[in-house]
């Protein structure tokens, strides 16, 4: 399975909330059995409803977490150069050494890495300097030639975060991230908070930085119209499970599981005037999820055997998995995207 | 016939910084719009953060006094509402719909202690199964019923259940408009659809209008029956929602259509930055010449 072109192997991966409660031990289980591989030079979308797990994943593929969050099973590995390393087998010395220069993970409501007392220079030589391993000297060259290509004034190194907008704050944050030029950048909802001019301005930025430096990016939003516009591939996450894997394009116009489609379905669109379902039901409990197929309370498709076994992730075409017991008469809802929409007068 | 809602050259300017500071933010100017009586509608209040959408919300419910301009709902200004008695019957005509349920609500509270207090000060009951009457009347409205939240605490019900509770405490004095800020930009895709949904059954079942407030174009499209777009106070562009979001006309307009992230191209990796032509255009004359009429009834500043 290993490839030269995978820059990432996840295998069986499980990580579990553990809490005792009064004497009671509860389990969130909200990574169960997640195997994806990500390709060097690529964005991976990871999408999903609130609570469905994207965050916990990418914090275990971040080596960044925390009890009660632990990893219970799998493997994770990681090829940079003739590195390669399992960050849960290494020592916490071996893991340090790739953070930042290797790896880089930009946090959900991340912008509070800039400490507000300080000027953004700081927070540049307090976490890139060292990872950087040149001289002073060097460093801020790269710096400012690394704020110029993703159009961002150096002057904004003597600035406070709070002189700057939301999305300029974002954007620094973003540039903080790349500056070691890491071959592996983990975003996690970046752009949710931002109006919409500056979202797709921070969008733009990242695919660029993306495409200058060869990296892969794992960008994780619960928003699939972000999704249509960034990643090369997407993986769709329900109740802690990847339930859909494949290419974008594919996802939007020939999904093969009944919750990617609904996600595709129901975006409603400018000059689509066709009513647009919500998902019907409660998102599952992941302390106590669903038996069989964890979509089937629900799912318009289910059958009996969806409550009772647990469909395995398959190949339904190239590049292409789903987990369903019915992936074939699985229908997008919408207007293919690319074709407009009926009208109605 | 009186109007729901009479908006006229409303103007708001805060002091920064303090009373005696000499800087000032002219937060919304000379805004004016009308709701009719008897024709329910959704209208919407486009525009990004700090375009003067909150304040313009605050000063119709009352809760701020514009600097300059009137505001008259169904024949009563907000200097005839001063006395306690009018000041009530005012709040069971209009209801605001809190903007993020997850912070509406206080963890150690059951839910219901929110519906209750709404029925015991707007709608005056004492009685317990009176209140639990119009609590449950209330959130059938929603797709909800009052079995269904009682005893419960905020962690016990899902995101969309909240935010469906919180629409229903509006509801409780069957108010005329619903004034809703921002509903649906703290959750995710699918439960969005579900409250513009109920919005729009809201509407058509039971006639009430709603000022929407948003910053996201394709809601407004999918909901709304006028629509006005705001930069930086000001109304740069309003009328019937379809065809202004189909052709804005304004720059700023423009520039808001061209940064909606459309999945027609999903997956092929062209993501242009809005235009910075129109976005220059947008922003160096913001707030300047006047709104002219167009034959398709709509308003353009220019
Ligand atoms: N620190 C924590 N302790 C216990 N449970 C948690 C913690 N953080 C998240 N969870 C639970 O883990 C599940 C997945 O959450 P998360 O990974 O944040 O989802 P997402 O990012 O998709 O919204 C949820 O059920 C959430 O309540
Ligand atoms: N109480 C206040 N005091 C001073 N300035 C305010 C106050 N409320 C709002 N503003 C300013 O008014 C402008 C419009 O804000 P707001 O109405 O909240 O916009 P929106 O809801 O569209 O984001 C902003 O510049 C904001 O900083
Ligand atoms: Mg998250
Ligand atoms: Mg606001």
């Amino acid at each position: 399975m290993a490839d030269s072109t995978d820059i990432l192997t996840v295998k069986g991966l499980k990580a579990y909330y553990r809490m005792a409660y009064f004497g009671i031990d509860r389990e969130v289980r909200a990574v169960d059995d997640i195997t994806l591989s990500i390709r060097r030079n690529e964005v991976y979308g990871i999408a999903g409803e609130s609570s469905s797990g994207k965050t916990s994943l990418i914090k275990v593929l971040a080596a960044a977490i925390r009890p009660p969050l632990e990893v219970v099973d799998g493997a994770l590995t990681y090829r940079f150069g003739d590195i390669e390393i399992d960050p849960y087998k290494a020592s916490s010395e071996e893991v340090n050494a790739i953070r930042w220069k290797h790896l880089s993970y930009i946090m959900q409501g991340s912008m509070s890495v800039l400490n507000p007392v300080r000027r953004i220079r700081h927070s540049f030589s307090d976490f890139a300097f060292q990872p950087m391993g040149v001289d002073k000297k060097t460093f801020w060259e790269r710096t400012r030639a690394h704020l110029e290509r993703l159009n961002l004034s150096p002057d904004i190194l003597r600035a406070y975060p709070h002189e700057l907008s939301g999305g300029m704050r974002q954007r620094v944050t973003i540039a903080l991230a790349t500056v070691c030029q890491p071959e592996f950048i983990i975003a996690d909802e970046p752009t949710t908070a931002l109006d919409v001019v500056v979202q797709k301005d921070v969008l733009a930025m990242i695919r660029d930085v993306q495409r200058q430096m060869g990296s892969s990016v794992v960008f994780v939003t619960h928003d699939m119209s972000v999704h249509a516009n960034i990643a090369d591939r997407i993986g769709i996450v329900y109740a802690g499970r990847l339930v859909e894997e494949g290419p974008t394009r594919t996802l939007f116009t020939a999904p093969k599981h009944p919750y990617t489609a609904h996600l595709v379905g129901s975006l409603p669109r400018i000059g689509d005037t066709t009513t647009k379902a919500a998902l019907e039901g409660r998102p599952p409990n992941l302390a106590d999820p669903p038996s069989g197929c964890r979509f089937h309370p629900r799912c318009p498709l289910a059958i009996d055997k969806c409550k009772t076994e647990v469909p395995p992730l398959e190949t339904v075409g190239q590049s292409h998995r789903s987990a369903c017991w019915r992936a074939d008469e699985v229908k997008p809802l919408a207007p293919v995207a690319g074709q407009p929409a009926q009208v109605t007068p | 016939m009186t109007a729901l809602l009479d908006v006229t050259a409303v103007s708001k300017r805060f002091a920064m910084g303090g009373i005696l500071s000499r800087k000032q933010t002219d937060a919304v100017v000379d805004v004016s719009f009308t709701l009719a009586s008897g024709t329910p509608e959704i209208f919407t209040i486009i525009g990004e953060s700090g375009s003067g959408k909150t304040t313009l919300a605050r000063m119709i419910l009352g809760l701020e006094d514009p600097s300059d301009g009137q505001i008259v709902f169904e024949g009563s200004s907000a200097e005839e509402r001063r006395n306690a008695a009018r000041r009530l019957a005012f709040m069971r005509r209009v209801q605001p719909v809190f903007q993020n349920p997850f912070e509406a609500f206080n963890p150690l509270k059951q839910v219901e202690r929110y519906l209750e207090a709404t029925a015991r000060t707007l709608l005056g009951l004492k009685d317990r199964t009176a209140i639990e009457d119009a609590m449950d009347g209330a959130l059938q409205k929603v797709g909800l019923s009052y079995a269904e939240i009682k005893g419960r605490f905020p962690h016990e019900l899902s995101g969309g259940q909240l935010q469906r509770v919180a629409i229903a405490r509006a509801l409780i004095p069957e108010p005329a408009l619903l004034i809703a800020d921002e509903p649906v930009s703290m959750v995710d895709a699918s439960l969005r659809m579900s409250i513009v949904n109920l919005l729009r059954d809201l509407r058509d079942t039971f006639g009430v209008s709603v000022i929407y407030i948003t910053h996201d174009l394709a809601t407004a499209y999918y909901i709304s029956d006028r629509i006005m777009i705001m930069q930086k106070g000001h109304v740069v562009e309003m009328g019937p929602a379809r065809p202004v979001l189909e052709t804005p006309q304004h720059p700023y307009s423009r520039l808001l259509k061209q940064s909606v992230l459309s999945t027609e191209n999903a997956g092929q990796g062209v993501l242009e930055p809005a235009d910075r032509s129109i976005a220059r255009a947008a922003w160096e004359n913001a707030g300047s010449g006047r709104l002219v009429e167009k034959p398709d009834g709509r308003m353009v500043r220019e």
